[in-house]
C-alpha cells in the first residue's frame, strides 16, 4: 500500500496549490536546456502540455498517430469548456464549480485535485483569448455563456458547435511556434508501443514509425502519457477510429497502476445505431439540451404507429407525449448530468416506448425553442407573434445560429430535417472517467511517467459533467504538470542524455519485435474487426449501462476466450515493414481485449452503483443509482500480475473535508 | 445496391500506381461512404487480398484527416460534407465509382489513397499562430471587447479542417483558400494584429516554398470545401500581403 500515495499538499484547501508552488524546486533555465521531455498524445492535453514545456525550455518530442498534431479527437469535442469566471453573475465561484464537479462525478473524486482544476479552469479562458481562440460573443463584444448539465449557472463558454476545434487550434497553433523554433520535435504518424524504464524510472518509449515500419527508440528525462481515454474497448463509440488504450495499457503492464475502469460515460444525446455495418456513433452536443425537449409517446398505440410509419412524431398532441426528465427531475429537467439522461432513455426503451425501428431511440424536439425565440424576434422586430409562419420562421434563424452545424451533421447522417421533425437520439459511449491513477503531481506509480488529460482518472470521479473534458485537458497541460513536473526534473540536471544503448532499451525493442512478428506471422482467419465487434458486444451488454454480477462474471469469460481465440486466429495481411493499418488495429485491439477483463473485474469488484457504474442490484426504489458510502469511497487502482485475472487491487480511500457527501439528487 | 469501384493501389511512394476493379454488392443506402469501404475491405482480407489504405479518424467530418477525390471530386458529389460524411443514397444501383488520392505535387502519395500533408504544417509552423506565452498570465479575457460580427467572421475562417480538398480541387494546386483562412482569423482578431504583416508574409512564402500553384479565381476550392470556407478570405489575405509589401 505505501506505493499509492496521493501526495496532496497540507493546508486549506484553497491555498494547496498555492502554497504548493511556492514550496516545490524549480529548474533553472540553463538546466531546462539539457533536459528532455516525451509527450504521447497531441490533443488537449498533450498538445497543451508540448507546446508550455518547450516554452519554458525543455526539449519536447512529441508523437501522434495521426498525420498532423492537429488531428487529435479533442478536435470533436462539440459544446464548450466550463470556467468559474461569473461573467454572468450568476453566482458562480471556484468554490461552486469545484462542488459541482465532485457532486457531478458522484463523490468519486479526488478533493484537491478537483479543487486545483475549478481554480485554474479561469485562467484557461484568458489564454485561449490571447491566442486568439473566436469563442462566442454577444452583441457588446463581450464572452457568452450557455449552461450544460447538472449545474444551476451560465458558465461554459463555447464556439458553436466547434468549441473542442477551436481550442485544439489553439493548443497546435503554440505547438507550431515551438516546433518553428526547434523546441518540440514532432513526430507524426508515430505509435507509442512500449515505455522503457532504467532504474525503476521512465526513461524513454519505444515507437513504430506508421509509414516505413521502423521500430525507433527515444529516450528523455520523463515521459508523459496523453494518449485518450479507452472508450474504444466498447467497439461502437464516438471516439475516432484510431482512439486506443495502447499507451496507456503498456504503462500499465510496466507497472503503472489503472485506476476505475468500470467509469466509463455513455452520452445521452448521440445518433441512433442503424445497422451492422456501422463504425461508429455520432455524438450531438449537450448543449442541445439547452433548448431540446426529450420525450417518447404516452401511448403504446402511438409508439406502434410510430414505427410503422403510419404517424408522425409531429402529429402527437402535446398531453400524449411523456417529457419523462421534466416529469421525474423538475429541478434540473433536460438537463440533469449525463448518467442519469442516459438511464432514463434506457428505463423507457426498455419499457417498449423507444420511437425508431430498433426500439432503442427517444425524441429531442426543439420546437418550444422555436417558438419561443421565434415570439421574442417577432416582438423586437415589431412583426405579430400570432403570425404562425414567421415565427417559425425567425425561431429557426436563431436555433440554427446556435447550433447550425449540428443540425447540418445530423440531416447529413439521417437525413431528415431536425428542424422540422424532433431528432431521435439514444446513448453511446463517449468517455473514460477511469484511467491511469495518477497522484496530485500527475505522476504514475513510475516515477518520471505521467498521465494527463482523458488517460488519467483523476478529476471526474464516476460521472464527468459536460464541458469538463476540455477545461481538465487544458488545465492539466497548460497550468498543472509544467509546475509538477519540475519538481520531479530538479534532481535531473546532473543525469546528462540518457542513452538508448541500454539493455533496457534492448529489451522493450525486442518485446515490440516479437509482438508485431506474432501477429503479422499468424494467418488466421478472422480479421481484427471481427474481433473487435464481438469485444465491443460483450462489453455493452455486459459492461454497459446496466450492469449484473451475473452479467460481469459471463463478460470477463468470454472475453478471456475471445482474447485466446485472437491470439490463435487473428489475420493480419501485408508486412511489418510499411504503412499496414491492419497491424495497427490489431495491436490496438489486443491490448482492448486485455483492458475489457480488467474493465468488468474492476465492474464485479463495486458492489455499489454510482455515476456512470450502474449495477442493477444497488439501486433505489425510484431506479436511482445507490452509492455504499460505507464501504465504498475509494479508488480502485490495479496493479498489473500477469494476465488481468491476477491484476491485485489497491485502495485510495477517498477522504471529503470541505463538502458533504450526500445522496445526489437532481429532482 | 451494387457497385462497381475503380480504386487507386500505389504500394509506396515511388510505385508507379494504377486503378484497380473491384465489385461489391449488398450496399446499403444508409451506410456512410467509409463504412463502404470497410466493407469492402473485409472481403479483400478474406480473400487473402490486401484490404485497400485510406486515411480517415474521427468519421464525423471535424479531424480533417480523411480525404478522397471521388468521381472527380473531392469529398464526393454531396456538398459541405467530408468523405465519412457523404452517404451513399447519394450514388444509384450499378454505379461505377472512381475512388482516387488528392493530386499535388505538395501532396506526395504514401499509398494507395494516403497522401503527405505535411505541408500544411509546416505553412502553419511559419507564422499561424499569436506569439502569447502559455503561462496564463495574461490580461481578463473580457478585457478586449470584440464586435461580435469580426468575431463570427474569425470563426468561420477557423473553421478550416485542414483536410486539403481546396487543393486538390484546385487546377493549379494552389492553397490559397487554406493560407489564407487562418491569416483571415486571426487578422480579423485584435490578439492577431500584432504581428499581422509578418504572418502573411512568411505564411505565403512558404507556401510557394512548399510547392503550391498561384491563385487564379477559378473558385473551385470554395465549392468542394466541406467547411464552406469562403473565398472572401482570399481576397483579405491578398490585401494584407500587398499592404504587408508596401509598409516593409
Amino acid at each position: 500500500m505505501a506505493k499509492l500515495n496521493s501526495g496532496v499538499p497540507k493546508g486549506e484547501l484553497k491555498d494547496k496549490w498555492t502554497q504548493y508552488k511556492d514550496s516545490i524546486d524549480l529548474v533553472n533555465p540553463a538546466n531546462k536546456r539539457n533536459i528532455d521531455v516525451i509527450v504521447v498524445g497531441t490533443g488537449l492535453a498533450g498538445g497543451s502540455a508540448s507546446a508550455t514545456l518547450a516554452e519554458l525550455g525543455y526539449n519536447v518530442k512529441t508523437f501522434c498517430y495521426q498525420d498532423s498534431p492537429r488531428r487529435a479527437h479533442s478536435i470533436a469535442a462539440q459544446g464548450g469548456i466550463n470556467a468559474a469566471k461569473n461573467y454572468q453573475g450568476d453566482g458562480d465561484s471556484t468554490y461552486r464549480l469545484f462542488y459541482d464537479t465532485v457532486k457531478g462525478g458522484d463523490y468519486r473524486s479526488r478533493e484537491a485535485n478537483v479543487y486545483r482544476l475549478a481554480e485554474v479552469s479561469t485562467n484557461i479562458i484568458d489564454q485561449c483569448v490571447a491566442q486568439g481562440v473566436p469563442f462566442a460573443r454577444d452583441y457588446g463584444g463581450l464572452l457568452d455563456n450557455r449552461s450544460f448539465g447538472g449545474v444551476l449557472v451560465s458558465r461554459t463558454f463555447y464556439a458553436k458547435g466547434q468549441t473542442g476545434q477551436q481550442l485544439l487550434l489553439g493548443a497546435y497553433s503554440a505547438m507550431n511556434r515551438q516546433i518553428a523554433r526547434g523546441k518540440i520535435k514532432m513526430h507524426n504518424r508515430h505509435e507509442m508501443l512500449d515505455v522503457v524504464l532504467v532504474d525503476g524510472k521512465a526513461r524513454g518509449i519505444i515507437a513504430r514509425n506508421l509509414v516505413t515500419g521502423e521500430i525507433e527508440r527515444h529516450s528523455a528525462h520523463a515521459v508523459v502519457i496523453a494518449s485518450g481515454g479507452y472508450g474504444n474497448v466498447y467497439f461502437l463509440s464516438t471516439n475516432a477510429m484510431g482512439s486506443n488504450t495502447t499507451a496507456a495499457w503498456k504503462i500499465h503492464k510496466k507497472g503503472a497502476f489503472f485506476a476505475n475502469p468500470c467509469y466509463t460515460q455513455i452520452h445521452p444525446t448521440c445518433i441512433p445505431r442503424s445497422g451492422d455495418y456501422q463504425s461508429k456513433l455520432t455524438l450531438m452536443s449537450e448543449s442541445l439540451r439547452n433548448d431540446g425537449r426529450i420525450w417518447v409517446p404516452k401511448n403504446m398505440d402511438d409508439v406502434k404507429a410510430l414505427r410503422e410509419g403510419t404517424l408522425k412524431a409531429t402529429n402527437i398532441k402535446e398531453e400524449d407525449r411523456d417529457y419523462y426528465l421534466e416529469r421525474r427531475y423538475p429541478a434540473f429537467g433536460n438537463l440533469v448530468p449525463r448518467d442519469v439522461a442516459s438511464r432514463a432513455a434506457k428505463e423507457r426503451c426498455d419499457a417498449g416506448y423507444g420511437v425508431n425501428q430498433t426500439g432503442e431511440a427517444v425524441y429531442l424536439d426543439f420546437s418550444s425553442a422555436i417558438t419561443r425565440y421565434g415570439k421574442e424576434q417577432a416582438l423586437l422586430k415589431g412583426e405579430d407573434e400570432n403570425n404562425h409562419q414567421l415565427v417559425k420562421k425567425l425561431g429557426q434563424e436563431i436555433v440554427k445560429s446556435k447550433y447550425g452545424n449540428l443540425f447540418q451533421m445530423y440531416e447529413k447522417i439521417v437525413d431528415e430535417n431536425p428542424y422540422e421533425t424532433p431528432m431521435m437520439i439514444y446513448p453511446a459511449v463517449h468517455y473514460t472517467m477511469g484511467g491511469v491513477w495518477v497522484d496530485y503531481n500527475l505522476m504514475t506509480t513510475v516515477p518520471g511517467l505521467y498521465a494527463i488529460g482523458e488517460a488519467n482518472f483523476s478529476d471526474h470521479g464516476s460521472n464527468r459533467l459536460g464541458a469538463s473534458a476540455l477545461m481538465q485537458g487544458l488545465a492539466d497541460g497548460y497550468f498543472v504538470l509544467p509546475y509538477t513536473i519540475g519538481d520531479y526534473l530538479s534532481d535531473d540536471i546532473r543525469t546528462g542524455s540518457i542513452s538508448t544503448d541500454s539493455p533496457e532499451f534492448d529489451e522493450a525493442e525486442n518485446n515490440v519485435n516479437k509482438l508485431l512478428d506474432q501477429l503479422i506471422n499468424n494467418k488466421g482467419k478472422h480479421s481484427v474487426d471481427y474481433y473487435h465487434k464481438k469485444l465491443g458486444k460483450i462489453m455493452w451488454d455486459k459492461c454497459g449501462m446496466a450492469r449484473t454480477e451475473t452479467g460481469l462474471k459471463q463478460a470477463i469469460k468470454e472475453i478471456k476466450e475471445l482474447r485466446e481465440d485472437f491470439w490463435k486466429n487473428v489475420i493480419v495481411p501485408g508486412n511489418r515493414n510499411e504503412l499496414n493499418k491492419e497491424l495497427e488495429k490489431a495491436g490496438r485491439v489486443a491490448d482492448f481485449l486485455e483492458l475489457g477483463e480488467l474493465f468488468a473485474k474492476d465492474a464485479l469488484t463495486r458492489n455499489e452503483s454510482c455515476g456512470g457504474h450502474f449495477r442493477e442490484e444497488y439501486a433505489t426504489k425510484e431506479g436511482e443509482a445507490k452509492r455504499d458510502d460505507k464501504n465504498f469511497t475509494f479508488v480502485s487502482a490495479w496493479e498489473y500480475a500477469g494476465e488481468p485475472s491476477e491484476a491485485k487491487l489497491h485502495k485510495e480511500e477517498l477522504e471529503f473535508e470541505n463538502i458533504a457527501v450526500k445522496e445526489r439528487s437532481y429532482k | 445496391m451494387k457497385l462497381t469501384l475503380k480504386i487507386w493501389r500505389q504500394k509506396n511512394s515511388t510505385d508507379k500506381g494504377s486503378l484497380e476493379t473491384y465489385p461489391i454488392s449488398d450496399v446499403s443506402e444508409h451506410m456512410s461512404f467509409l463504412e463502404m469501404l470497410d466493407v469492402l475491405n473485409e472481403e479483400l482480407i478474406e480473400k487473402g487480398i490486401e484490404p485497400v489504405a485510406f486515411d480517415h479518424d474521427c468519421r464525423e467530418g471535424i479531424c480533417g484527416m480523411c480525404s478522397l477525390y471521388i468521381n472527380g471530386e473531392a469529398h464526393g458529389p454531396d456538398r459541405r460534407v467530408t468523405t465519412c460524411q457523404l452517404h451513399m443514397r447519394k450514388f444509384n444501383d450499378g454505379d461505377t465509382i472512381f475512388i482516387e488520392p488528392f493530386r499535388a505535387n505538395a501532396f506526395p502519395v504514401v499509398k494507395d489513397l494516403v497522401v503527405d500533408r505535411s505541408s500544411f504544417d509546416r505553412i502553419q509552423q511559419a507564422g499561424g499562430f499569436v506569439s502569447v506565452n502559455t503561462s496564463g498570465n495574461t490580461q481578463d479575457a473580457n478585457s478586449i471587447p470584440i464586435p461580435k460580427d469580426d468575431a463570427d467572421t474569425a470563426f468561420d475562417a477557423a473553421t478550416c479542417i485542414g483536410c486539403g480538398a481546396c487543393v486538390a480541387s484546385c487546377k493549379n494546386s494552389s492553397a490559397m483558400l487554406f493560407v489564407s483562412a487562418k491569416v483571415s482569423q486571426f487578422s480579423l482578431l485584435p490578439q492577431g494584429q500584432v504581428e499581422a504583416k509578418e504572418r502573411v508574409l512568411n505564411m505565403v512564402n512558404k507556401m510557394d516554398e512548399e510547392g503550391f500553384g498561384n491563385c487564379t479565381n477559378t473558385g473551385a476550392c470554395e465549392v468542394e470545401c466541406p467547411k464552406g470556407i469562403s473565398l472572401d478570405n482570399i481576397s483579405r489575405m491578398n490585401r494584407e500581403f500587398l499592404s504587408a509589401n508596401i509598409k516593409k
